[in-house]
C-alpha cells in the first residue's frame, strides 16, 4: 500500500512529488505515456510569469507569484536552464496603455518586484527590433524563460533519486474506493494508495469522475506556435507581450532558453483532448499577429511549428483541494497558465493540504535536493573538452551537429533514473534533433545509440509515444 | 593538440576529396581531410544509383563507386584525413578546433582552408504543413540513409513532398523495396528534379507526378494515417475544392538543399543570400583570403561532375595560394546575374589570377523555351549562347576564354541575361 499516488507527471505532477520526496512517505508516480513531462508540459510557451496577471482573489494571484520567487533556487539545485530576462507588455494604442497602467497597479498589489511603466522611448531603446506602433509598455524584470519538459524531467530525477516510485506506461482506467484508500487500476497493473493526487491535466476531470459525480470540466484549450532558427534568436531579447484588447488576449514573441526564437500561442476551444494539430488559419494567424509586435520577422526562419493543449475550466482558476465527495483524493486540476510559473508553489500548496489530512509529515533525511548535472559539453572551455574526451572518449563523438550533442551526453541521458528512451525523449533532454536538420542527420545515429545503450532491436525505437515506429523492418533480403 | 597543416578540407564528400587531391597535384604537401561520418565519400555512399561520373568519367558509375575512385587517389597519395571528426570552429587566423574520439580535442593551425561541408535538407517546418507531429514523416535524404545504408526500410505507403531529385530516387528506390508510392507531389508548374530522374524513377514506375500541388495537412497521431494534398494557384495557394485525401503511412519530404554554412557564418565570411553559400571568386576563395570553399557548400549542384570539377578548381587554388602564386591585389570584376539568370558563381574575378578560362556556374530563375544566353562585359555583348530549353532544376554553365577578355581593358562587370530569340 502507497501512501500517496500522483496521477500524471507533467511538471504539475512532478513537482509534488519532488515536493513528497522531502518526507518519509511511500509514493508513486503514475504516467499514461512513456516518459514524463509528454503532454501540456512539452508545448507551452516555456514562460515563468511575473505574476502582474491573474484576477485578484484566485489561487493563480496567489500562486504565481509566490512560485515566480523560487524558480532561482530550484533550477539551480536540478541543474534547469532558467533566466530572468523580463517581460514586456506592449502597448499599441493609448486604449492599451490604459491597460498597462491598470496592469502595473495590480502587479503593485500583488507585490511584483521592481515592474515599471515604459514610454515608447525607454521601451525601443530596450528592444530595437519592436515595431514603431507600439506606445509604451508595463516592464517586469522578474519574468523569465526555462526549459519546461526539461523542468519536469529534472523533478521527476530528484524525485526517483530520493525515493519516488516512477511507473509509466500506465494509463488509469478506473478507480475504486476501498475500506481505506483506493485502488488504481492502470494499463500495467493496480497501484493501492492511501491518498490520491489527481494531476492528469487534461484528463483530470475524467480521473475525478472515476470517484466522484463531475464537478468540473476541463476544456482542452489548443495554442499553436512558430519555433524559428537560432539566426532569428536575438529579435527580441525579452518576453513580448501584447496588451489585451477586447479582440485578442495578443500573441507573445520571445526568446527560447536555448537561444531560438519563439511566437505563439492563438487559443482555440476544442473537443478532442489528443487534437495537437496545427492548423493554417490558427499558423498564419500566429504569424500575422507576431509580427505586429517585431519588425521582419522572417518566417522562412521557421524550423517546426507546433500546438499544444491547456486544461481551461470557464472559472479561470486553479482547482486545487479535495474532492467534496472522495476522500483523500485531491484535485490538483485545471492549472492553466501560469501552472508552470507557479508550479513550485502548486507543489507545496497541496502538500499543505496533504498535511492537514495525514498530520505532520516525517521528514527524509536523506533527501537530497541537488541533481547531478548534466554536461553541456559545448558550453565547456577547450581545456574541458580536452579532460572529458580523454576520461570518457564518447564525448569526442558529435552526434547531433546542429546543436553539437555529443554521444557521451545521450549515452548519459538514457541511463539517468529517469532516462531517455525513445528519440524524442533524448531531444528533449539533450536538445539532439532539436536544432535546424531538425534530426534529419541525427536520427539514424539516436536510433542506433538508443537501441544498442537499452538492448533492444532498432525497428523497436519509437519516435514518441509508444506506436510511433520509424521503421518498418529490414529492407528485402538479396 | 596543435597539428600544423598547410591546407585542411573540411569535408570527405566529393568536394573536399577532389579538393584534396587537386591541391596534392598543384605541388601542396601536407594536406588534411577532416570527416565527420565514420567513412569518407559523403552522401555518395547512400546513393546507389547509377548516374554518376557520365561527365568526369564518361561512363555511368554508382555513388560508391563514383566515390571510391577518389577516395582509392586520395589514399594512393598518402594524404592524410581523420574520420568521426567534427570541426567546432575555425577562425581568420585559419586555427581549427575539432574533436574525435581518440585524439580528443585538436587544434588545427592551416596555411589555407577549404571549405566543403555538403548541404542539408530543408524541413518540414521549413515549409509550415500543418496538421499532427506523428513518425513517418522524414526528409527523403534521411530515408535513404536508413534504406541503402541501415538496411531498413521506413514505410509501407509513401507520399513524397517534392520532386527534387532525392524525391524523385527515393520514389523509385521505394517502390523497389516493396512499398507503393501514391504520388510525388510539387508545387511549382515544373520539376525541380532532371528530366531523367522524372522519367527513370516516376514514369517507368508509372508513380504520378503532381505539379502545382502541396500537402495541406498531415494526419496520424503516432504515426502518418494519411494526407490531404491540393492545387495550388499561380501563388502557390491552395485552390479550396481542390482536396484529396490519401491514405499513407509515411511522408518524404525533398523540398530543397541550404548548403551548411554554420562554420563559415561563425569566422564571418560573407554569405550569399540567394545561393546560402558564401561570395567566391575566380579561385573559388571566399571573403576571407585563404579560405576556399566547393561544392554544396557553395551552392547546390544537381550533378556530382560539376562539385567535382568545381573543387578541383578550388583545390589547386588552394595550392597556388600556399606557394604564393596567387595574386590578391587586383581589380575586381563583378559578375552578375540578369534577367531570367537567379546567380552565377563566383560572383567576382581577378582577372590576373584567370589562366586559360573563366568558367561560370548559373540557375535560370523559370522554364524558358528558345532562349539565348547572351554574355556581355561592361554592357557590350561578347557571345551569346542559343538555348532551346532551360529549367531551374539543370545548372547551366558558360565558359569565356581568357584571350576574349584580354581584349578588353578595365573590365568592371560581366553579366548573363536570357533574351528572347527572334
Amino acid at each position: 500500500m502507497y501512501d500517496v499516488a500522483i496521477i500524471g507527471a507533467g511538471v504539475t505532477g512532478c513537482s509534488i512529488a519532488r515536493e513528497l520526496s522531502r518526507y518519509n512517505l511511500k509514493t508513486i508516480l503514475i504516467e499514461k505515456d512513456n516518459d514524463v513531462a509528454n503532454g501540456t508540459t512539452k508545448a507551452n510557451s516555456a514562460i515563468i510569469h511575473a505574476g502582474y496577471d491573474p484576477v485578484p482573489g484566485t489561487l493563480k494571484a496567489k500562486l504565481n507569484v509566490a512560485g515566480n520567487a523560487m524558480f532561482d533556487k530550484i533550477t539551480e539545485e536540478l541543474d534547469v536552464p532558467f533566466k530572468r530576462v523580463g517581460t514586456l507588455v506592449v502597448a499599441f494604442c493609448e486604449e492599451e496603455m490604459e491597460e498597462v497602467r491598470r496592469l502595473y497597479e495590480q502587479g503593485v498589489d500583488y507585490n511584483v518586484p521592481d515592474i515599471q511603466v515604459l514610454d515608447k522611448e525607454a521601451l525601443l531603446e530596450m528592444e530595437p527590433n519592436l515595431s514603431d506602433e507600439v506606445v509604451g509598455a508595463l516592464y517586469a524584470p522578474s519574468g523569465g524563460i526555462i526549459g519546461p519538459w526539461e523542468l519536469a524531467i529534472a523533478l521527476a530525477e530528484n524525485a526517483v533519486d530520493n525515493g519516488v516510485e516512477l511507473k509509466l506506461n500506465a494509463e488509469v482506467k478506473d478507480i475504486k474506493k476501498l475500506d481505506e484508500g483506493y485502488e488504481i487500476v492502470t494499463a500495467s497493473g493496480n497501484v493501492k494508495t492511501k491518498y490520491v493526487i489527481n494531476a492528469a491535466g487534461l484528463y483530470s476531470d475524467k480521473i475525478h469522475n472515476m470517484v466522484s459525480t463531475p464537478t468540473f470540466e476541463i476544456i482542452p484549450t489548443r495554442g499553436e506556435y512558430h519555433l524559428f532558427d537560432k539566426s532569428e534568436g536575438d529579435k527580441v531579447s525579452r518576453v513580448i507581450f501584447q496588451a489585451p484588447s477586447k479582440i485578442s488576449k495578443g500573441v507573445v514573441v520571445l526568446p527560447t532558453i536555448h537561444g531560438n526564437l519563439l511566437v505563439g500561442p492563438n487559443a482555440e476551444a476544442i473537443e478532442d483532448r489528443q487534437g495537437i494539430e496545427t492548423t493554417r488559419e490558427a499558423l498564419d494567424f500566429v504569424a500575422k499577429q507576431g509580427s505586429k509586435s517585431v519588425k521582419e520577422l522572417n518566417f522562412g526562419n521557421v524550423i517546426t511549428s507546433f500546438a499544444g493543449l491547456r486544461s481551461k475550466t470557464p472559472e479561470n482558476d486553479f482547482i486545487i483541494e479535495e474532492s467534496a465527495d472522495a476522500k483523500n483524493f485531491i484535485n490538483v486540476a485545471a492549472i492553466d497558465s501560469p501552472g508552470l510559473s507557479a508550479a513550485p508553489a502548486i507543489a507545496e500548496y497541496t502538500v499543505e493540504i496533504l498535511k492537514e489530512l495525514m498530520g505532520e509529515l516525517e521528514e527524509n533525511k536523506d533527501f537530497n535536493p541537488i541533481r547531478r548535472p548534466h554536461i553541456n559539453f559545448i558550453e565547456l572551455s577547450d581545456e574541458e573538452k580536452a579532460e572529458l574526451i580523454k576520461k570518457d572518449p564518447r564525448y569526442g563523438r558529435v552526434i547531433c551537429r546542429c546543436e553539437s550533442i555529443t554521444e557521451g551526453e545521450i549515452v548519459d541521458i538514457i541511463h539517468r533514473s529517469v532516462g531517455a528512451t525513445t528519440v524524442d525523449g533524448i531531444k528533449r533532454r539533450a536538445r539532439a534533433g532539436m536544432g535546424r536538420c531538425q534530426g534529419g542527420f541525427c536520427a539514424p545515429r539516436v536510433m542506433e545509440i538508443i537501441a544498442r545503450e537499452l538492448n533492444k532491436d532498432i525497428t523497436e525505437v519509437v519516435k514518441d509515444r509508444n506506436g510511433s515506429y520509424i521503421l518498418t523492418g529490414p529492407t528485402k533480403e538479396n | 593538440m596543435m597539428l600544423n597543416y598547410d591546407i585542411v578540407v573540411i569535408g570527405g564528400g566529393p568536394a573536399g576529396l577532389a579538393a584534396a587531391i587537386e591541391a596534392h597535384k598543384n605541388g601542396a604537401e601536407n594536406i588534411l581531410v577532416l570527416e565527420r561520418d565514420r567513412e569518407l565519400g559523403g552522401i555518395l555512399q547512400q546513393c546507389i544509383h547509377n548516374g554518376f561520373g557520365l561527365h568526369v568519367f564518361k561512363e555511368e558509375l554508382t555513388g560508391p563507386e563514383y566515390a571510391e575512385r577518389f577516395i582509392q587517389e586520395l589514399k594512393d597519395m598518402n594524404i592524410e584525413y581523420k574520420l568521426d571528426t567534427m570541426v567546432l570552429d575555425i577562425n581568420e587566423d585559419k586555427l581549427i578546433t575539432a574533436i574525435n574520439t581518440t585524439d580528443g580535442l585538436i587544434h588545427i593551425q592551416a596555411k589555407a582552408i577549404v571549405l566543403a561541408m555538403g548541404c542539408r535538407e530543408r524541413t518540414r517546418g521549413a515549409i509550415h504543413i500543418p496538421g499532427t507531429r506523428p513518425a513517418g514523416v522524414m526528409t527523403a535524404g534521411t530515408a535513404q540513409r536508413f534504406v541503402n545504408m541501415e538496411g531498413y526500410m521506413v514505410g509501407k505507403k509513401v507520399v513524397i513532398l517534392g520532386s527534387g531529385d532525392i524525391g524523385l530516387i527515393m520514389a523509385r528506390r521505394m517502390t523497389l523495396e516493396g512499398a507503393k508510392v501514391e504520388a510525388v507531389v510539387e508545387l511549382m508548374p515544373y520539376s525541380g528534379g532532371l528530366t531523367r530522374n522524372i522519367v527513370q524513377c516516376l514514369e517507368d514506375f508509372n508513380i504520378p507526378l503532381l505539379l502545382s500541388h502541396t500537402i495541406i495537412n498531415i494526419e496520424g497521431r503516432d504515426r502518418v494515417e494519411g494526407v490531404t494534398i491540393a492545387k495550388v494557384d499561380e501563388n502557390r495557394k491552395p485552390i479550396p475544392g481542390t482536396e484529396k485525401h490519401f491514405e499513407c503511412d509515411t511522408v518524404l519530404l525533398s523540398v530543397g538543399l541550404i548548403p551548411e554554412n554554420e562554420l563559415s557564418k561563425n569566422v564571418g565570411i560573407k554569405i550569399n543570400r540567394i545561393t546560402g553559400g558564401p561570395d567566391v571568386n575566380e579561385s573559388m576563395e571566399t571573403s576571407i583570403e585563404g579560405i576556399f570553399a566547393c561544392g554544396n557548400v557553395v551552392h547546390v549542384h544537381d550533378l556530382v561532375d560539376w562539385v567535382t570539377e568545381e573543387s578541383t578548381r578550388a583545390g589547386r587554388n588552394a595550392a597556388r595560394y600556399v606557394l604564393g602564386q596567387l595574386k590578391s591585389e587586383d581589380n575586381i570584376v563583378e559578375i552578375k546575374p540578369g534577367k531570367g539568370i537567379r546567380y552565377i558563381v563566383p560572383q567576382t574575378a581577378r582577372l590576373s589570377n584567370v589562366e586559360d578560362k573563366l568558367l561560370l556556374y548559373m540557375r535560370v530563375d523559370d522554364i524558358y523555351e528558345n532562349m539565348k544566353m547572351v554574355i556581355k562585359v561592361d554592357g557590350k555583348e561578347l557571345r551569346s549562347i542559343k538555348k532551346r530549353h532551360v529549367a531551374p532544376g539543370e545548372m547551366e554553365s558558360v565558359n569565356i576564354l581568357k584571350k576574349q577578355l584580354d581584349e578588353f581593358e578595365d573590365i568592371k562587370e560581366i553579366t548573363v541575361e536570357l533574351v528572347e530569340e527572334e
